[in-house]
């Protein structure tokens, strides 16, 4: 079976800055993946070439089995995306924010429509759906973006930093939300973070540092090759001992 | 991607730059009471001071509001051009534009439905400036009148110029990394392109002046766009401005695609992303 995600070699640099070195990794259908890094690891980056906003110098990305290069269309029409900046249209409403989105994967509204109710209500958002989005709080908002990005029923999922500056019952609600996609749908999931309690035991997780991956597995494994006793210590050993870098999550 | 699906995408994206415009009401107000100023106050302080001879496309005398009438249309589409552009650079910083972009469209497609919905915004303003025009003539505040084929006769002109103005915008967006960094730009493409055309004077009258301002006006696409409306206004084609036009609409889209090329462009060229 086709990996979900396939990232080979992937190398990029913005002039003399070399934001990514060489990563590598997949993630098979149905794996909840977290990304870990600390700001500046280059996640942001590697979720810009992995959605085609730009094109990586080196290596190869693939959306099960679709070269981004080459199928760009075909690997995009697969995924959905939750970016760490918020990409709603502030000045539109909940439900002209999410038709925009659906027209833009060529979805008709009499299509959309039912899915769009179905995923705000599965988000708790259905009453808001004629709210400007600039009226929703920062929780409200992720949790629309996480419904915009299911309605074209994508089969890889990605979220970049999606709990950042939310209170702790948003944060939970949303992991909880994505880990049932996941288990629900079939559904990939590469989740970035900086925050390591967001990855369980059952996890998948792959750690990059400046620009290098450290370390992936399930997080049993990258504990247990650490040697160290919690994911968190093996973080911390793993970036430690990584050339020019220390710091804590 | 079938065609029917590309074409709800084209109606997405001209629906919400409807929206946008419908909620945007000073954008609206600004766009139909600037030309009007410039109809109302600067023409007709101007009316008597200058002497017109008779021009192609006119028949006859005409006083000098009739002459900028057209010049004003291709502005409110010059000004609109540079609207949607500095929307593209707010987009982008507000991270809106990603929507548009992770779309499984080819990008000329995106970025060609989003200039079309900008012409579209465009005409629209046009037509409610002519409306007002057409009454400030019936209650004798100024004597401009079209044709009443002329109004019809215009429109590809107008889509045509829409064009061109709007993907130079495009191309603008492309370059301009922040926001601030626009109001420059505004200074240095919309002032020079609207002064130095043949919107206020006519080029015959610039080249008794100066030669190598006449130059300058000649090679302004503006001035091109500004006398295809206007001859289109009278139910004639003016073949070489409409050649120019679409000449320049052809160079500003391949650069607006490069520009925006995930491979090549300048989104992929300049700096990173914040981490």
């Amino acid at each position: 079976m086709k990996n979900a995600l396939a990232v080979s070699n992937v190398s990029h640099s913005f002039g003399e800055r070399m934001a990514l070195n060489g990563v590598s990794f997949d993630i098979g259908a149905g794996d909840f993946t977290v990304l870990l890094g600390l700001n500046g690891a280059g996640k942001t980056t590697l979720f810009a070439l992995v959605t085609g906003l730009y094109h990586s110098g080196d290596g190869a990305i693939a959306v099960y089995g679709a070269d981004l290069r080459k199928h760009y269309l075909k690997a995009l029409a697969r995924i959905g995306a939750v970016f760490q900046q918020s990409t709603l249209d502030l000045d539109l409403t909940v439900e002209q924010n999410m038709f925009y989105h659906a027209a833009l994967h060529g979805i008709a509204r009499s299509v959309a429509a039912p899915r769009i109710t179905a995923e705000l209500e599965r988000v708790g958002l259905a009453d808001r759906r004629k709210d400007r989005a600039r009226n929703l709080s920062g929780g409200q908002r992720r949790r629309v973006e996480l419904a915009r990005a299911l309605i074209h029923e994508p089969s890889l999922l990605l979220l970049d930093e999606p709990t950042v500056g939310l209170d702790i019952e948003s944060r939970q609600f949303l992991l909880d939300h994505v880990r049932k996609l996941c288990a629900e749908r079939g559904m990939a999931v590469l989740w970035a973070t900086h925050l390591i309690d967001e990855a369980d035991n059952n996890s998948k997780v792959v750690v990059l540092h400046k620009g290098k991956v450290l370390a992936s597995g399930t997080a049993t494994d990258v504990v247990l090759s650490s040697g160290e006793a919690t994911l968190r210590g093996a973080f911390d050993k793993l970036v430690g001992s990584a050339p020019g870098g220390k710091g804590k999550p | 991607m079938r065609a029917a699906q590309y074409l709800r995408a084209f109606l997405g994206i001209l629906h919400r730059e409807a929206l946008r415009w419908f909620n945007q009401r000073s954008r609206f107000i600004s766009a139909l009471v600037r030309p009007l100023v410039w109809l109302g106050i600067f023409a007709a302080g101007f009316r008597f001071t200058l002497g017109l001879s008779i021009i192609e496309p006119y028949d006859t005398y005409i006083p000098y509001e009739v002459y900028i009438a057209p010049g004003l249309v291709a502005m409110i589409q010059l000004f609109n051009g540079m609207q949607s552009s500095l929307s593209m650079v707010y987009d982008r910083e507000m991270g809106s534009m990603k929507t548009l972009m992770i779309s499984p469209f080819p990008r000329w497609f995106l970025l060609l439905s989003k200039l079309m919905a900008g012409v579209a915004v465009s005409i629209v303003q046009v037509y409610m400036f002519l409306l007002v025009v057409f009454l400030g003539d019936v209650l004798n505040f100024w004597e401009v009148e079209v044709p009443v084929l002329g109004y019809l006769e215009m429109l590809p002109s107008m889509i045509l110029a829409g064009l061109m103005l709007g993907a130079l915008g495009l191309v603008l967006s492309s370059f301009v990394k922040q926001l601030e960094n626009f109001a420059g730009v505004m200074n240095f493409v919309i002032f020079p392109m609207f002064f130095a055309s043949s919107a206020l004077n006519p080029l015959w009258r610039v080249k008794e002046s100066s030669l190598w301002l006449y130059r300058i006006y000649s090679v302004n696409p503006f001035t091109h766009a500004v006398e295809l409306i206007r001859f289109s206004m009278y139910g004639k084609l003016n073949g070489e401005s409409a050649a120019v036009v679409a000449g320049f609409f052809v160079v500003f889209m391949a650069l607006a695609v490069w520009g925006y090329d995930p491979g090549r462009g300048m989104i992929a060229k300049r700096g990173g992303p914040p981490e």
